[in-house]
């Protein structure tokens, strides 16, 4: 039992659990035959749970998870894996059906019948408001929130944490500078999903369920929303301790356990490490690498992209469509980028300008 | 005049009870507006004062001291004798690191980034090190620290006047 807890903490570790999750993630957006079936979802609920349950009963695990502030994003994995599987469900159901030339579920007869918003609809939404309203009433009564000391502008508790739907924000603040993972990318997170219904124009999928037909779209979004956010938060949360060092589920948060960690700059490993010389006064000379691997990734990346694989969207979406898509693309996956820059190599920043408060 | 002409109002008595109405109303929601926006400013500050006197250089030992860093959020670091007053703000969100005397290292509980005794960043995100303030002695000899003027390493400000004394 010690040998199975004591893999699972090294398992958990940022780099491994985010890697398994990825594979995992890919796995089931290659086999939705398998995934989208109820005997699958039931499987795995129950094999969750089971792990669950055995997780539960170790003390250290319970001590975290019983935060009140934690148990919200208990609630929350089971919703997401609750929606997440039963769209998936739904939409492999169609796709079996499609291929079986029939129209979609919701494409049947029966299915394409009317009602009225009043009552149908309104009713639900009372229902749905009263049913909220008791649920926080009730969980007030049970979960208080804490009674601190007062704030103090020179102290802050270790380790501070944001409330729990930030902390994947939080978690992407250790691998960028606050400026990006603070301001730029929730910016374009924000108006790339309000842009998205300008952007996808393709019809299919309008009003019924499909994943087949709707691949690419599907796993990018799934992919932002599961490995991006989701999965960050549970790390934040769950795995993060005092200094914000890293904590397997079942290790004691010691405010004392030390992390070799040394982080440096592309600008340091390249004139220091690789040509042994003292880093240049210039700074447009010091980050020359910094900005010609910002330009290859931002600019030069992109024609490689569509002559592989791009091309069919940008005929079919458009080139302003394409590569407002391919930007918005490429933004999302600098996060991923620059979490396995920095387990690999210790990397801090590609390009760090804090004369300019630029750092990427 | 008879009860039925008063029963309505004629055109230039409407329109004077439409102006008091409009300003009523109008200065009502002013005076309701100002009342919010006066809310969200405190009534009271506990601001530590932005400059202070830390006594005489032989009060501190080599090393980190953190006796003004909950009142003033300053660490006085000594090092060869060579004093200097570091920020206790986190260079990367503002966060408030925590001195770790066993590792010799600040540790922020934020994000994680770590800095040596000196304020060099060195793990974890923080892009630069930690700022520090104007230090300097008073004519009667003490220490004081001034938080209006800060000095930046990668401006290569540490050597400049007021960034340290010596002892
Ligand atoms: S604020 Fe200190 S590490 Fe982010």
């Amino acid at each position: 039992m010690h040998m199975i807890k004591l893999g699972i903490n090294f398992l958990s570790s940022p780099l491994y659990s985010f890697t398994l999750f990825i594979v995992l993630f890919v796995l089931a957006m290659k086999r939705m035959d398998i995934v989208g079936t109820k005997k699958f979802g039931m499987g795995l609920l129950i094999f969750t749970l089971v792990v669950f349950a055995w997780m539960v009963s170790d003390p250290v695990f319970f001590s975290v998870i019983s935060l009140p502030d934690n148990i919200p994003i208990i609630i929350l994995n089971g919703l997401v894996f609750w929606s997440t599987w039963y769209a998936l469900y739904k939409g492999n159901q169609n796709d079996i059906r499609i291929a079986a030339g029939e129209p979609p579920i919701e494409g049947t007869p029966e299915n394409r019948e009317k009602v009225w918003a009043w009552p149908n609809l309104v009713y639900t939404e009372l229902f749905c408001i009263i049913a909220c309203t008791i649920f926080l009433i009730v969980w007030a009564i049970f979960f208080k929130a804490p009674l601190e000391e007062p704030a103090n502008p020179t102290w802050a508790p270790n380790p501070a944490k944001a409330p729990w739907y930030f902390l994947g924000l939080q978690e992407m603040l250790v691998y960028f500078d606050p400026w990006m993972a603070g301001v730029v990318l929730p910016v374009i997170i924000i108006i790339g999903l309000i842009a998205i219904p300008f952007i996808d124009t393709n019809p299919k999928g309008n009003g019924y369920y499909t994943f087949k037909e709707r691949k690419f779209a599907i796993s990018a979004f799934l992919f932002g929303w599961l490995a991006l956010w989701v999965f960050l938060i549970q790390i934040g949360t769950f795995l993060r301790g005092p200094n914000w060092t890293f904590y397997g589920p079942f290790e004691f948060w010691d405010t004392h356990k030390v992390v070799a960690e040394n982080n440096i700059n592309l600008s340091e490993i390249m004139w220091i490490k690789l040509f042994g010389i003292a880093l240049p006064k210039n700074i447009f000379v010091r980050e020359v690498f910094g900005l010609i691997v910002t330009g290859l990734y931002l600019v030069a990346s992109v024609p490689l992209i569509t002559k592989k694989w791009g091309h069919k969207y940008q005929e079919r979406m458009g080139t302003v469509r394409y590569y407002l898509m391919i930007f918005l693309i490429l933004g999302m996956m600098s996060l991923p980028i620059k979490m396995y820059l920095r387990w690999f190599f210790n990397l801090k920043y590609i390009l760090a300008m804090p004369e300019f408060e630029l750092n990427l | 005049m008879s009860d039925e002409a008063k029963t309505s109002l004629n055109r230039r008595e409407f329109f004077s009870f439409l102006a008091v109405g409009w300003i009523t109303f109008g200065a009502a929601t002013a005076g309701l507006a100002s009342l919010i926006f006066r809310f969200t400013y405190p009534n009271v500050v506990f601001e530590p004062a932005l400059d202070f006197i830390a006594g005489v250089p032989g009060d501190y030992a080599e090393g980190v001291d953190e006796r003004w860093k909950n009142g003033f959020g300053v660490w006085i670091y000594k090092k060869d004798g060579r004093l200097v007053a570091m920020s206790n703000i986190c260079t990367h969100l503002g966060c408030i690191p925590t001195w770790l005397p066993a590792e010799s290292k600040f540790k922020c509980p934020c994000h994680g980034s770590g800095y040596y005794p000196n304020g060099i960043n060195f793990e974890g995100p923080a892009p630069r090190p930690l700022e520090r303030f104007k230090i300097f002695r008073n004519p009667e000899g003490k220490i004081v620290v001034d938080k209006t003027k800060v000095f930046r390493y990668e401006k290569g400000e540490w050597n400049s006047d007021g960034a340290f004394i010596d002892s």
